[in-house]
């Protein structure tokens, strides 16, 4: 009895949950399989589309021969690199057409035309004619002809089925292209971008825990960059930082803070001297990082803030009756109850931060050393339309976020024993 | 202790005065005033002086008319006999000295005695500056926005600094970047593609993940722990690394340029964080309900629908709303799919209007206001549903 219960259970779970899973692991895990596979294949944007044998079909009247009609059918293989294989032919005719010129690659029966063309090179092309009369006598309708369409159909290799494989996508990616820069600029985007958006987390929670008039309110308006749409954000930004005519620079030139317009998406270094010591910042990516930090600053304040209310009240009074001061309450209380969360926040961040692609898409397009490695599969796999390229940047990407949290679990878990 | 207490009070409150009469230059150059200095040396003279007065009169004169006095002293020579500016700024530099005055009034001579004051004045000003700089950085670009989207290009390339809207203009001129946005660039078309696709992908998310969440939070079956781990995983899981096999895959299936397209890949990436969230708030109904209707002999399909369902629509109208702003702010996607005008969402509409660099900027500016206000409206309305929602899930992003 509790056997069959048991069973029961079970199926019914099975059917609960199999069309989420069937269509999260057609769409997400099996394109991540589907990548691994690409990645090892020369491929390119143009041979993705499967080539096709096509027909146009145009008649003819015949002059003086009411009786008598000419078809020309154009035909052609639709790939300018495939062939296609044993390609055949249908067409249906009336009920009163005989045929004139029987080519030998067909046959005619029962009103319908039958033609084998056997292989068709790639960019081939064929002007195919036949000749019909009808055998009583009767007049052609033209309109008619034309709307019955021929049907073709052949085979041909599909470029991604095919098992010749090669690791010259890899050797690419990791030995050319200025992959060091390519690892170096995404790591500064992701960890200042992340640790960027904590602290302002931090600072922005530990302000709207205080208690203030129109705090909720305050703190509805601290998630607005976070829940935006990015498209509308990005341009709105670029349109602030415009060199020309952008409100930043026309601002720092009104209050005479600056004498030329600065660039802060275009240029790529900006030199700097601080306490006599001269040195380059990367201005394009320093720009961008600083717009990630405002888009995902609030996602930090909302966790830590939801930490902050959640500590005991009591840890703050005994300290007061100690006499701890605010910054003393602040590193020696607070700071300790929101690790956990910060540590959270971290992982979740970095690797987002990691794959980020449109906020730097958007706002430079990765020019001005801002090209990330997610920006990367976008410009290999369809800028330079090489889709296999872009795969092995994928895969790239794959392999460093796993070694990533494999490392970082492990430091965590030393930490968790160590505790 | 107390001369230093005293200077260092004085120099916090003096900063944070000059900050705010700062944003308040910033905003009155932006409504065209001519203001080409911040003057900070004499606003510090003057802060530092009045925050010294303040303590040195104490209790002295009531405080309201201690502040009105300063107030008046300050806009009397800054603005009226050093920068000789229209009346309604100094109306504002008033309203801000005012604020500024009271917010000092609780700092006195004996109050600096105690043991951490600087500390704690530092901890006080620095939560007030915080919150006056974080509104003004968030919500400028939304200003901005808004107003960019009400200007002529004349206007905006003759002077960029100059924000004010004439509101006496013809409502036509008015609305003109909106009126060509949905007459010349079928916005009104792309309005609907948007909404068709994300309540689509809600309704089909929430078909999909209510059977399945419940099966996660109450059913016992083999791969249960499995499921439930790689949920997690798989929501982690970068979007960029989907792009390539799946344009590969829609453009051989003919999928591309497609709402169907869109659909299903919107709902395959927000059904982890919708099973998720669901699973998680399913397991707080009490089972003794459910066990009661298997004794009346209630099919799972029953269960579901007249016990599960109603007693949890706050978590599912948040994980609705939620997947609704997932779907209608997606952008990779939509880039990659769409490349016909005429299947456009929302966002790639105004990406693919931006890629013309003739446009101009208050058309993008309109089309970004038309985008961004339905989510923020949402926003502001449910926030409580989702703020729960974003700290259960956190929106992919």
């Amino acid at each position: 009895m509790n056997d069959t219960l048991a069973n029961t259970e079970k199926k019914t779970a099975y059917i609960l949950t199999l069309p989420a899973v069937l269509l999260v692991f057609s769409i997400i895990l099996f394109p991540i399989f589907a990548n691994i596979w690409i990645s090892f294949k020369e491929v390119e944007l143009k041979d993705i589309r499967i080539p096709e044998p096509r027909a146009k079909k145009i008649v003819k009247s015949i002059s003086d021969e009411p009786t008598k009609i000419k078809i020309l059918y154009k035909l052609r293989n639709s790939s300018l690199i495939q062939e296609i294989r044993d390609v055949s032919f249908q067409d249906n005719f009336p009920k009163n057409f005989e045929i004139e010129n029987l080519d030998p690659r067909c046959s005619y029966k029962k009103y319908n035309l039958k033609c084998e063309f056997g292989n068709w090179p790639a960019k081939y092309r064929e002007n195919f004619q036949v000749i019909f009369a009808t055998n009583d006598g009767s007049n052609i309708d033209k309109k008619n002809l034309k709307s019955i369409k021929p049907k073709l159909d052949g085979k041909s290799d599909n470029i991604l089925l095919n098992t010749n494989f090669t690791l010259k996508n890899f050797k690419k990616v990791l030995f050319e292209n200025e992959f060091i820069d390519l690892l170096l600029t995404t790591f500064y985007y992701t960890f200042f971008g992340t640790v960027g958006s904590i602290v302002f987390g931090i600072l922005t929670a530990q302000m709207v825990n205080q208690k203030f008039y129109g705090r909720t309110l305050m703190r509805s308006v601290l998630l607005f960059p976070y829940v935006a749409p990015v498209v509308a954000l990005a341009y709105t930004w670029e349109l602030l930082l415009d060199p020309n005519s952008g409100t930043l620079n026309s601002l720092l030139l009104n209050y005479q803070i600056i004498e030329t317009p600065i660039n802060l998406l275009g240029q790529k270094y900006i030199e700097i001297s601080i306490l006599g010591f001269d040195f380059k910042l990367r201005l394009a990516l320093t720009t961008v990082i600083m717009f990630e930090i405002w888009r995902y600053f609030p996602l930090a304040f909302l966790f830590i803030l939801a930490r902050l209310q959640a500590i005991p009240k009591e840890l703050y009074e005994a300290a007061d009756v100690d006499g701890a001061s605010p910054f003393q309450k602040f590193f020696n209380i607070t700071l300790p109850q929101i690790t956990a969360v910060i540590s959270i926040l971290f992982m979740i961040r970095f690797i987002w931060n990691f794959n980020k692609f449109e906020d730097v898409f958007l706002l430079t397009g990765g020019a001005s050393g801002t090209r990330t490695l997610p920006i990367n599969v976008y410009q290999q796999g369809f800028a330079i339309s090489d889709i296999g390229m872009g795969s092995a940047v994928s895969i790239v990407i794959v392999v460093l976020l796993l070694m990533f949290m494999f490392f970082y679990f492990k430091l965590l878990g030393k930490r968790v024993d160590e505790n | 202790m107390r001369t230093k207490n005293t200077i260092l009070f004085s120099l916090i409150s003096t900063f944070f005065l000059i900050f705010l009469i700062s944003i308040w230059k910033i905003l009155a150059t932006l409504q065209g005033l001519s203001i080409n200095s911040f003057n900070i040396e004499i606003i510090f003279i003057f802060g530092f002086l009045i925050s010294l007065a303040h303590l040195v009169i104490g209790d002295r004169i009531k405080s309201i008319y201690k502040s009105i006095i300063f107030s008046l002293i300050f806009v009397f020579c800054d603005g009226y006999l050093i920068q000789k500016l229209p009346i309604w700024y100094n109306v504002g530099v008033f309203l801000i000295l005012y604020f500024f005055t009271n917010k000092i009034g609780k700092y006195t001579f004996i109050g600096l005695k105690e043991e951490h004051s600087t500390q704690v004045i530092l901890f006080d000003f620095l939560t007030l500056f915080g919150i006056l700089f974080f509104s003004f950085v968030i919500l400028f670009p939304f200003y901005m926005m808004l107003v960019t989207s009400f200007k002529t290009q004349i206007a905006l390339l003759v002077n960029p600094l100059d924000f004010s809207i004439n509101f006496g203009q013809d409502i036509k001129d008015l609305f003109k970047s909106y009126f060509v946005i949905f007459k010349s660039y079928k916005f009104g078309k792309y309005i609907v593609i948007s909404t068709i696709v994300s309540v689509g992908t809600v309704i089909i998310t929430l078909l999909f993940a209510i059977p399945a969440a419940y099966a996660v939070a109450r059913l016992n079956f083999f791969g249960k722990t499995f499921l439930s781990t790689s949920i997690l995983i798989i929501y982690m899981f970068p979007a960029i690394v989907l792009v390539i096999p799946l344009y590969t895959i829609f453009s051989q299936l003919g999928l591309r340029n497609s709402i169907e397209g869109l659909l299903i890949v919107y709902t395959a990436t927000t059904l982890p964080v919708a099973i998720y969230m669901l699973q998680g708030y399913f397991k707080s109904i009490p089972k003794e309900l459910e066990e009661a209707a298997i004794l009346d002999k209630l099919s799972w399909f029953g269960i579901i629908t007249k016990i599960i369902i109603p007693l949890s629509i706050p978590a599912i109208s948040s994980v609705a709303l939620y997947v609704f702003m997932i779907a209608w702010n997606e952008f990779l996607f939509s880039l990659m799919f769409l490349d016909n005008p005429n299947s456009f969402t929302l966002s790639r509409a105004i990406q693919y209007l931006s890629g013309d660099a003739e446009t101009p900027r208050q058309y993008l500016m309109a089309g970004s206001v038309v985008v961004t206000l339905p989510v923020l409206f949402i926003f502001v309305y449910f926030e409580k549903y989702l703020v729960s929602g974003l700290t259960a899930g956190s929106v992919k992003g």
